[in-house]
């Protein structure tokens, strides 16, 4: 039965783990379940793409160079007479992959920082503070181009780079969530029943934490996904010839001036409309988390 | 159906019997609120009507549910948007509903409410005196200078010395009691007719209570504004009130001469209320509780008196319908045993 | 300790013999103290908390500490429970010393079973993703090795005995009001069986009908565990229902103490007797006082 009070805003909020996945999905409003099924889509594509990919994404065929549109060919011809839509529909794997790679480093050093910063607070979380403060001066795509220079250009490298660099974002907004639920009064009940430190951080704190985290993890695949696109397309993350959407742009880029366009913006608007999806359902969770913890 | 009579003892100022000719200050006619939850519509708030006179101060007492802070919000117009509202507000004589723009603007000078927990409703970035003198200088145009000067004067009258100081204080250089005794404070300077007090003094301390609640009823009648007093503490009420509204559920259940509250109950829930309470001059063996909760008005049964599921005295009639407001030795109960049972809820122990 | 193989007594815990007197020492123990406290200071920097304060409490018996805000009286409570560290004093708990932070994790359960709190607030004290049964049975795994069947067995029991039916047991705390929130972390803190349980303004967030039912329930705790309350408290009317002996605090120190009945009834000290006179009761009139300067924030 809902508690008597119905507060000043006459609703009540429903706690997540009743809803469900697809009732929290719901609750996003149509933006949000649109930008779901956008991502979906994407990710469909990042696992399956390269089976879907109706004519091969990486067979040159110059004699082919920038037709447009014709036939089975939906999207025409890049400047290799590759097909541009098997090559959108390969390059989703690694394009999508790198930002998971991205999300998933940072957040993991991000959220075991803040948590020990948030629980032991103190001496320790000055200096684990300043050492994120730190990290914050260097933007993602200069440690990017150092990670290249020092261990040549690739993937990899770059998936790091960006991992550290946004690993004190992650770690400033948990940081803020993990002190907040170490103030409260449950915490303290927990501490004075025994319980240790450790097993209250990973059974307690962290599970309230997340909605934030998954809501924090989903806006960062967006900006991880346009940063990585922005290093593939200076030449140092993926390396051609292998199908990527920050690739094609850049390869695809001296067709633009003279009128084949289409191979270029298409990657491009892969790649706006995946990081949008995100960015709306990020948002949207946000808000959700933020609802919550009221 | 409405009743309102009470015939409330006057404040002891001139102003009342005067009043008393006018019409009352305030009147509250089948006030029904229904809330959206969840997309289905609450009801709140069920056929509320009070009256306040000019100069009286009246308590409006309840536990959680009851709808007490929702009648007062409804009165000042601050209920969540989507809500339904039936009934009518009236402020000296006009509809408080059909107000808008200025006329809004000036009712709310004239209506003036005091919240529980005064941090939560001023601007921490703001100064005491910008947050004190703002519906002065915007509302009614006073110029700054005598602005400022007003403010301090009435700070002086909650008992804040060096005024001037405190007006370049931020909030969070006060404690709560100080915090609340600037509302007060700021509430008064535009000179209601009326104040609104949502459970002013719920977070305070108790010595610091004493106080506040002091402040508030030496300057009330020294000003000879009306008061609606909301607390879930009864004694508290009848401290400062003259006249004790009792609700449950989301109706009134009794009104009441705040003397006779105790000693004469008019309906079972309020003599259940005043014994719940441990007394602080004996212990007793075991409190006589009330059994199950307190329900908000969408959790209480519909077609019945709300309270006869917890009620030691209910019997068949009280299920058949719900209960009309009757008028008996100056007050009001929605009992329908009420007759029978005088004499017999007295809340002393038994 | 009671022993855990005995069959419960109908309606609760094992009690360990017949029921305690309300006056007495209750069988099975000697006479030491449950909590010894001595000299306790805290200072937060400059700022002192708690100066000097001693008080002991004997088996069986229960003591409230009474005061307003900034009187230290969480403070004391924060210490004795280890949450806060004393700068000064000692703290004994069923005859071992607690004045300084456990040092092991079995020194910190075992000092959880002494001793137990219940906080003011039911909206934040339990978390808010675990039901009541999940919260009581961590409890009992983190002082108990059982099989998973005496453990639900001891969680029916210790749900029975705060009052709730099973299905609130297995709600959410969000589906429960803030009485039936309490009766969770009542149930929870009784889970480790401690000595004293400290009741932090645990009444004071409740409506005055649903108090009367937590007040009457830990009575009826007490007289089943003989457990010893602490009452932090600000509402006298609740300290005289539910405690023995009081402690007045303000601004940190202790300024009176002696049994409940006599310290509300005759007041000794100016602050108990302001104190006294600021409680509304039928016919109370509230008066003014001159503002002292010095004791409001900010000056």
């Amino acid at each position: 039965m809902v508690s008597a009070a119905v507060g000043v805003t006459g609703r009540a909020a429903r706690p997540v783990s009743r809803r469900g996945v697809l009732g929290l999905l719901r609750s996003t409003g149509v933006a949000g379940m649109a930008s779901a099924v956008v991502i979906a889509v994407a990710t469909v594509l990042a696992v399956f793409g390269p089976l879907l990919a109706p004519y091969n994404p990486k067979l040159p065929d110059l004699g082919m160079a920038w037709i447009g549109p014709t036939g089975g060919h939906l999207l025409g011809f890049d400047f290799e007479g590759r097909d541009v839509l098997s090559r959108l529909l390969a390059g989703a794997q690694s394009s999508m992959i790198g930002p998971l790679a991205v999300v998933a480093g940072s957040m993991v050093l991000g959220a075991v920082l803040a948590v020990i910063a948030g629980w032991r607070q103190g001496p320790l979380d000055t200096v684990i503070s300043a050492g994120l403060d730190i990290l914050f001066a260097f933007p993602g795509i200069l440690l990017a181009v150092l990670a290249a220079a020092v261990f040549g250009a690739g993937l990899t490298a770059a998936a790091v780079a960006l991992s550290i660099a946004y690993m004190p974002y992650v770690a400033r907004v948990l940081r803020g969530a993990a002190m907040k639920e170490r103030g409260q009064p449950y915490v303290a009940a927990l501490e004075v029943q025994g319980a240790s430190g450790t097993s209250i951080c990973l059974r307690h704190i962290v599970p309230n934490m997340l909605p934030l985290i998954v809501a924090q993890a989903t806006i960062m695949f967006g900006w991880a996904m346009v940063d990585l696109a922005a290093i593939s397309f200076l030449g140092l993350g993926v390396q051609p010839p292998a199908p990527n959407w920050g690739v094609m742009i850049s390869e695809n880029q001296p067709g633009i001036l003279q009128g084949y366009p289409l191979p270029s913006l298409a990657a491009g608007v892969c790649i706006v409309g995946v990081v949008i999806a995100f960015n709306v359902l990020g948002e949207r969770l946000f808000e959700q988390a933020q609802a919550a913890r009221q | 159906m409405t009743g309102r009579k009470g015939r409330g003892p006057g404040a002891g100022q001139g102003d009342a019997t005067a009043a008393a000719s006018r019409g009352p200050l305030l009147a509250v006619d089948g006030l029904t609120v229904q809330l959206p939850v969840e997309g289905e519509h609450r009801v709140v708030l069920r056929d509320v009507s009070l009256e306040i006179r000019q100069g009286e101060a009246v308590g409006l007492v309840g536990e959680s549910g009851s709808g007490k802070s929702m009648t007062a919000r409804a009165i000042d117009r601050l209920l969540p948007r989507g809500a339904q509202v039936q009934g009518q507000i009236r402020f000296d004589g006009r509809d408080v509903s059909e107000l808008s723009g200025g006329q809004l603007r000036s009712y709310r000078n004239r209506v003036a409410m005091i919240f529980q927990d005064p941090r939560a409703h001023v601007n921490p970035v703001r100064r005491i005196g910008d947050f004190m003198t703002e519906a002065l200088r915007t509302n009614l145009g006073v110029p700054a200078a005598e602005a400022q000067r007003k403010a301090a004067d009435i700070l002086g009258q909650v008992g804040i010395e060096d005024g001037r100081r405190r007006l370049r204080q931020y909030p969070h250089e006060l404690s709560g009691g100080m915090l609340q005794r600037v509302m007060i404070a700021a509430a008064l300077l535009t000179q209601p007719a009326l104040v609104l007090a949502d459970e002013p003094t719920t977070a305070l301390d108790v010595t610091t209570q004493a106080e506040v609640m002091a402040i508030l009823d030496e300057l009330r009648r020294g000003y000879g504004l009306g008061m609606l007093f909301i607390t879930h503490d009864l004694e508290l009420a009848a401290a400062i009130c003259d006249r004790t509204i009792v609700m449950y559920a989301g109706q009134v259940v009794e009104v009441r001469e705040s003397a006779l509250l105790h000693s004469d109950p008019l309906h079972p829930y309020t003599a259940a209320l005043a014994a719940a309470r441990p007394d602080i001059e004996q212990r007793a063996s075991r409190l006589r509780a009330i059994p199950g909760r307190p329900l908000s008005a969408f959790e209480a049964p519909a077609g019945q008196c709300a309270f006869a599921p917890r009620c030691p005295h209910a019997l068949a009639p009280c299920l058949a319908a719900v209960p009309e407001l009757t008028e008996l030795d100056g007050g009001l109960s929605r009992c329908v045993r009420v007759t029978e049972l005088r004499g017999e809820l007295e809340a002393a122990d038994a | 300790m009671p022993e855990q193989d005995r069959a419960p007594a109908p309606g609760g815990l094992a009690a360990p013999g017949p029921a305690a007197e309300s006056n007495g020492t209750p069988p099975g123990t000697d006479g030491r103290p449950v909590l010894e406290v001595t000299g306790l200071r805290k200072e937060f920097g400059t700022l002192v908390a708690v100066d000097d304060v001693s008080f002991t409490i004997l088996p069986g018996r229960s003591l409230a500490i009474v005061g307003e805000s900034g009187s230290g009286k969480t403070t004391v409570a924060r210490m004795i429970t280890g949450l806060e560290r004393p700068t000064r004093g000692t703290i004994t708990a069923c005859g071992r010393d607690r004045s300084r932070p456990a040092r092991s994790a079995r020194d910190r359960r075992r000092r959880g079973s002494e001793i137990q709190i219940v906080f003011q607030d039911p909206y934040t004290s339990l978390d808010p993703r675990q039901t009541a049964e999940q919260a009581v049975g961590e409890v009992l795994r983190l002082h108990h090795g059982w099989p998973a069947d005496r453990r639900q067995g001891r969680i029916g029991q210790l749900v029975e005995l705060v009052g709730l039916d099973s299905r609130q047991a297995r709600a959410l705390p969000r589906a429960l009001s803030g009485g039936q929130r309490q009766r969770v972390a009542i149930a929870r803190a009784l889970a480790a069986e401690p000595r004293i349980l400290i009741l932090d303004e645990s009444v004071a967030a409740l409506d005055v009908s649903i108090q009367a039912q937590v007040l009457n329930l830990l009575a009826d705790i007490r007289d089943e565990t003989s457990v010893s309350y602490i009452l932090i408290s600000h509402d006298l009317a609740v300290v005289r229902q539910l405690t023995d002996e009081a402690i007045v605090m303000y601004r940190g120190r202790l300024v009176e103490r002696g049994p409940t009945a006599r310290v509300l009834d005759d007041p000794q000290h100016p602050y108990t007797q302001r104190l006294r006179a600021s409680v509304p009761r039928p016919g109370w009139k509230p008066s003014r006082r001159q503002l002292v300067p010095s004791e409001e924030k900010g000056d």
